[in-house]
């Protein structure tokens, strides 16, 4: 039986959260394109940072694909390639585990640097601050997560929340699921969900930069100074002859 | 072949007497910002020294601009884009502010503040990065006038390829300043570098930019840019550069750092291209035969195919005629005295440098000779090795034989014209000696030496039909912007967001704020005077008239027509 509050945790506020993460990262973009940026610091200290950013940054990406493939793949499929319980989970948590560590430690090296470094600290805003203590909640309580779900007890996150998770996409609610998970996947999900609303208006949206683009184009990019000079384009009505159409 | 322009500057060595005005005229005009304190798009070095930032020349350390690969292709010198992708996390190789410098200012405020003490206060450094006292012990150009040279000289990258041999003597001492902006090159590394194609070149006039609003703070053109003449601004997370005073440009009037030149040893004019050429000509394996290909890559604008080209491919026939009367083309290919800075590093810049005989003049006068005799110059140019192969190492990658030329031609130069302005018969045989003519050299001699303005800047302003597209050309509204003139203060996600301002805006915002803002621009304590050419004639504005008798200030009598926050000027 599915109480008001599982309703509201577990449905209302992950749709909440989402459309704050689309319609925000919408409106950002128009609005805010010249603030979109991942705001480097390297230009003051380079030391820390060298081992702390890659650390951090390899390591949330392999965190990252460890979710895709936890949460987005169900069970059976996984099954039916032939990788069993057994064998999955041997490599999840392997694999996660080390992600997971390089993630944190180099977590801990970023957040040290952040405070004891004064150039990097007096350029740090309070979103910074909020953001770094959402994060850092979210990714210990991730951590936390693999400790309950394997080695204090055991709970198969693939059974309830990837079920919950895909079911927020495909519109096929499962919120007992979550109601019925251990605590600390409760709270990873909700504060992952706080992140998400928080991300559009976070440095977080470089993530949306990721420059794959940077391997195909050519090397040397140039640009013709009619259509982009000014920033803006020529008011209505004022178009030059033969401007095409804007549709 | 594919035409193209490019916007050029020469900078005649010589007649640079080092004394900054390029510099901080550039400043005031576009680095005077917050998280841009460290900045200089333009700067002056003294040669030898170690240049800004630190020994930024020391490509084996910085990893700018191109190298060829085993299969003799261009690569980027930092690693191919995988590699640049893969460092994307923390880009090794970026210089440190250390290496710029750290900026600092001073706390003023003490001088007037201090309480009676027994010792004049003195105003103390703060840093404008940590906010803290500091002492200082570097800066952009510490090592002007070759100040500290014996310690820092020796660490000069282009010294130390020279010779092991030089030694620092102050006797053998040679120096001279080395102005360096943007390179706006044919082939820029920094805009191969950005992961999200932010950097650009304009195709009208190859003016190399950076598109904020895609730039996303990377870095790694900062490591791209052999030259280091692209800065990461730490206020606002995004890369910026020399703009070649674009602006400026389009409407045909000198960048800045040009007009402002006290010394007036800088050209600037169009020079046409042959863009498919561009990559074979970076691609030449021997680096010493990359001056001929950079200079094989420039098109003559006289050949009437060059024309034909040049029209098809779009460019406007008053482009076409500038370039004909350029003063780039002049001194790069028709006299040949102009050089690229490093050209070893495959960029194939665009900001070339007539190399500097004064330290050969000065080395031959003091011996007592005629330093202006042509025969002195020639053997001394042969016989001063040291400053000739410190310029090659600068301008040729340290080839001799073009750089003496160059030495020659000017020498050459000085003693012909001293022949005419004596009244002596010309001596034809000094022109021949170095390939030209004496027509030529005179022609030379008018552009370097007499550099009339309107022969120094050959700018074709861009065309009045693409005018509206052109930001600083108001034939729209400037304020109608989005968030029109009360745009001011910035979004929700502290300074640096938002949409970018338009110049004109920030201008008449910045403007508005001088005339009209509380603090020290407008004193309490002082009278205010009346600007009487934004007096309409109505009223009495604040501060017409002395305050009256018992009527506060802040509360004058006004009438109809007068506007209390007018612009007004605090009294100095």
């Amino acid at each position: 039986m599915t109480t008001t509050l599982d309703l509201v945790l577990w449905v209302v506020v992950p749709y909440a959260c989402l459309a704050v993460f689309a319609v925000g990262h919408y409106w950002r973009y128009r609005y805010d394109k010249f603030g979109w940026t991942t705001l480097s610091s390297q230009l003051y200290e380079s030391r820390l940072l060298r081992w702390g950013s890659p650390l951090f940054h390899f390591g949330i990406l392999a965190v990252f694909l460890g979710h895709v493939m936890g949460l987005g793949i169900p069970k059976s499929w996984t099954a039916a390639v032939g990788v069993s319980e057994a064998l999955y989970h041997v490599m999840a948590v392997g694999v996660g585990a080390v992600a997971g560590f390089c993630t944190v430690v180099g977590m801990a090296i970023l957040i040290y640097r952040r405070r004891t470094v004064g150039p990097v600290f007096s350029a740090t805003t309070r979103m910074d601050k909020l953001m770094y203590l959402v994060l850092a909640i979210v990714i210990l309580l991730g951590l936390a997560n693999t400790v309950v779900g394997n080695i204090v007890g055991h709970y198969d996150y693939r059974e309830g929340v990837s079920v919950w998770f895909r079911g927020v996409f495909l519109f096929d609610l499962h919120p007992a699921l979550m109601a019925e998970a251990p605590f600390t996947f409760q709270a990873h999900g909700l504060t992952a969900m706080l992140l998400f609303a928080l991300w559009p208006f976070t440095r977080l949206v470089h993530v949306f930069s990721v420059p794959v683009g940077y391997l195909w184009r050519p090397y040397i990019v140039y640009r013709s100074r009619e259509d982009r000079l000014g920033g803006q384009a020529p008011r209505r009505g004022w178009d030059r002859v033969g401007a095409r159409y804007r549709r | 072949m594919r035409v193209m322009a490019q916007m050029a500057m020469v900078m005649n060595l010589d007649k640079c007497i080092g004394c900054h005005t390029c510099s901080v005229t550039c400043k005031q005009t576009w680095t005077n910002r917050s998280g841009m304190e460290y900045v200089w798009f333009n700067n002056v070095e003294t040669r030898p020294g170690q240049g800004y930032p630190r020994t930024y020349e020391d490509q084996e350390r910085w990893q700018g601009g191109w190298t060829l690969n085993k299969r003799g292709r261009l690569k980027l010198k930092a690693g191919n884009r995988l590699k640049n992708l893969m460092t994307i996390f923390s880009s090794p190789k970026m210089p440190s502010i250390q290496d710029y410098y750290e900026p600092w200012t001073y706390d003023y405020e003490t001088l007037t503040n201090a309480p009676l003490q027994e010792h004049t206060p003195v105003a103390r450094p703060k840093s404008l990065i940590t906010g803290k006292e500091m002492s200082i012990s570097w800066s952009a150009n510490w090592d002007d006038d070759l100040a500290g040279s014996t310690e820092l000289a020796p660490s000069d990258p282009v010294l130390q390829k020279v010779s092991d041999k030089v030694k620092l003597e102050f006797e053998q001492t040679f120096m001279f300043y080395l102005p360096r902006i943007c390179e706006h090159c044919l082939n820029p590394s920094c805009a191969a570098s950005c992961p999200s194609g932010a950097i650009y070149k304009r195709s009208e006039d190859g003016i190399v930019l950076v598109d904020q609003d895609t730039c996303r703070g990377w870095r790694k053109c900062v490591t791209g840019c052999p030259y280091k003449k692209i800065y990461f601004n730490h206020r606002t997370g995004k890369a910026e550069k020399c703009t070649f005073c674009f602006p400026r440009i389009e409407v045909g009037l000198p960048t800045v750092c040009a007009e402002t030149c006290v010394g007036r040893l800088r050209y600037i004019g169009l020079v046409l291209y042959d863009a498919d050429a561009v990559l074979e000509a970076a691609s030449v394996e021997d680096d010493r035969k990359l001056l001929d290909a950079q200079r094989s890559v420039l098109l003559d604008p006289d050949d009437p195919e060059v024309i034909r080209e040049a029209e098809r491919s779009g460019i406007p026939r008053d482009w076409i005629e500038a370039a004909q009367r350029s003063p780039i083309w002049s001194l790069i290919n028709r006299y040949e005295v102009a050089l690229p800075l490093h050209p070893e590093y495959r960029t194939m810049p665009m900001v070339w440098y007539i190399p500097p005989l004064s330290p050969v003049v000065d080395a031959v006068s003091e011996t007592g000779e005629d330093a202006e005799n042509s025969g002195n110059l020639f053997a001394a140019i042969e016989h001063l090795r040291i400053p000739v192969e410190y310029l090659a190492e600068l301008f040729t990658a340290g080839d001799t034989a073009p750089v003496t030329a160059v030495l020659k031609r000017l020498a050459a130069m000085r003693s012909y014209m001293r022949d005419i302005n004596l009244g002596r018969e010309p001596d034809e045989s000094i022109p021949a000696s170095v390939g030209m003519e004496g027509e030529q050299v005179y022609d030379m001699y008018r552009l370097l030496a007499l550099a009339k303005y309107e022969e120094r800047y050959v700018i074709p302003p861009a065309h009045a039909e693409q005018a509206h597209g052109l930001e600083e050309l108001a034939t729209e509204c400037s304020l109608d912007y989005e968030g029109g003139p009360g745009m001011g203060g910035w979004g929700p996600f502290g300074e640096g967001s938002g949409g970018t301002t338009p110049i004109a805006v920030e201008n008449f915002q910045a403007l508005k704020q001088r005339q009209t803002t509380n603090t020290l621009a407008d004193p309490e304590d002082k009278e205010k005077r009346v600007n009487l050419l934004n007096w309409d004639g109505k009223g009495r504005p604040e501060g017409l008239f002395p305050p009256a008798p018992g009527n506060e200030r802040g509360a004058p009598e006004r009438m109809d027509g007068t506007d209390p926050g007018g612009e007004t000027d605090p009294k100095p």
